[in-house]
């Protein structure tokens, strides 16, 4: 069986075991109830895409020093899947939201900052499409790309910077932080799962950006030729 | 079991999510592949 098959296979066995154990194995929290249950995946999908942003910022940072076209693939994978996980985030946290608060959504610092993170990687996504040249759209998106990039830490940071109606951190809190060890070990299981799905993305993504790569080199080599027959005939 | 709604809603949006992306990255791959073999045959034919 082919490698990747398997990666995918295994990706889909720890997301099952993960959502069987985010509702049948986590304890129901005492003043929430069972609409707790959201935060195995919607606390996991902000640090997956964290993760995936980071490696975006990574690749941007390589691509500007060593100009290399596998740089700035690795980049826009990563920072598409990133995307993905936070759309999740910012599709979760309203329907977990409006029975716990009372509203769907409400302007603090945590919901706005992360809206302007989903914002800023779309806008990396359109400032791509728009570029025709290959390395001046590699070089424009890197550039982008290291400067979207700081709003992960201050998405991070807000709710320890800011009073906000989003809960204060759970974990890495601090002194009288800290989920139960029956939660903890959920919320890890579900954690892996979403690392191992992005990874698996960003491959696939990555995958992608190669053929198009090939395709532009194809395309080139077309091009060129045309204008020579004309000449010939 | 109050709002348990909401938890499946959730959980059935978010894969839906990645479930989406997934399947747009493979249409976009097989449109690809097909632009290759297209480029391929143009380049074979001229030489």
């Amino acid at each position: 069986m082919k490698k990747s098959v398997i990666a995918a296979l295994a990706v889909m066995v720890l997301l099952g075991g993960a959502a069987y154990a985010s509702f049948f194995v986590a304890p129901t929290e005492r003043t929430m109830g069972t609409v707790q249950r959201i935060f195995y995946l919607h606390m996991p999908s902000a640090i997956t895409a964290f993760a995936a942003f980071l490696v975006c910022f990574v690749a941007n940072l390589l691509y500007v020093l060593k100009r290399e076209q596998s740089w700035d693939w690795l980049g826009v994978s990563a920072a598409e899947v990133g995307l993905a996980f936070v759309s999740v985030v910012l599709v979760t946290g309203p329907i977990w939201a409006k029975p716990v608060w009372g509203i769907w959504w409400t302007w603090d610092a945590r919901l706005t900052s992360t809206f302007v993170l989903w914002l800023l990687y779309v806008a990396y996504l359109l400032l791509r499409s728009m570029i025709e040249d290959p390395e001046r759209r590699a070089l424009l998106s890197a550039v982008f790309g290291i400067f979207a990039f700081l709003d992960v830490p201050l998405v991070y940071m807000s709710i320890r910077w800011w009073r906000t109606q989003h809960p204060q951190p759970v974990i890495f809190g601090g002194p009288g932080s800290g989920l139960a060890p029956a939660m903890w070990r959920v919320d890890l299981l579900s954690w892996v799962a979403l690392m191992s799905l992005m990874a698996l993305l960003v491959r696939y993504r990555y995958e992608l950006e190669a053929l198009r790569g090939k395709v532009d080199a194809l395309r080139l080599v077309v091009s060129e030729r045309e204008p020579r027959e004309a000449e010939a005939q | 079991m109050k709002n348990l709604g909401s938890v499946f809603a959730a959980y059935l949006l978010g894969w839906g999510i990645f479930f989406v992306y997934f399947v747009s990255v493979g249409r976009r791959m097989a449109s690809l592949r097909d632009d290759v073999e297209r480029l391929k045959k143009l380049v074979g034919r001229d030489k």
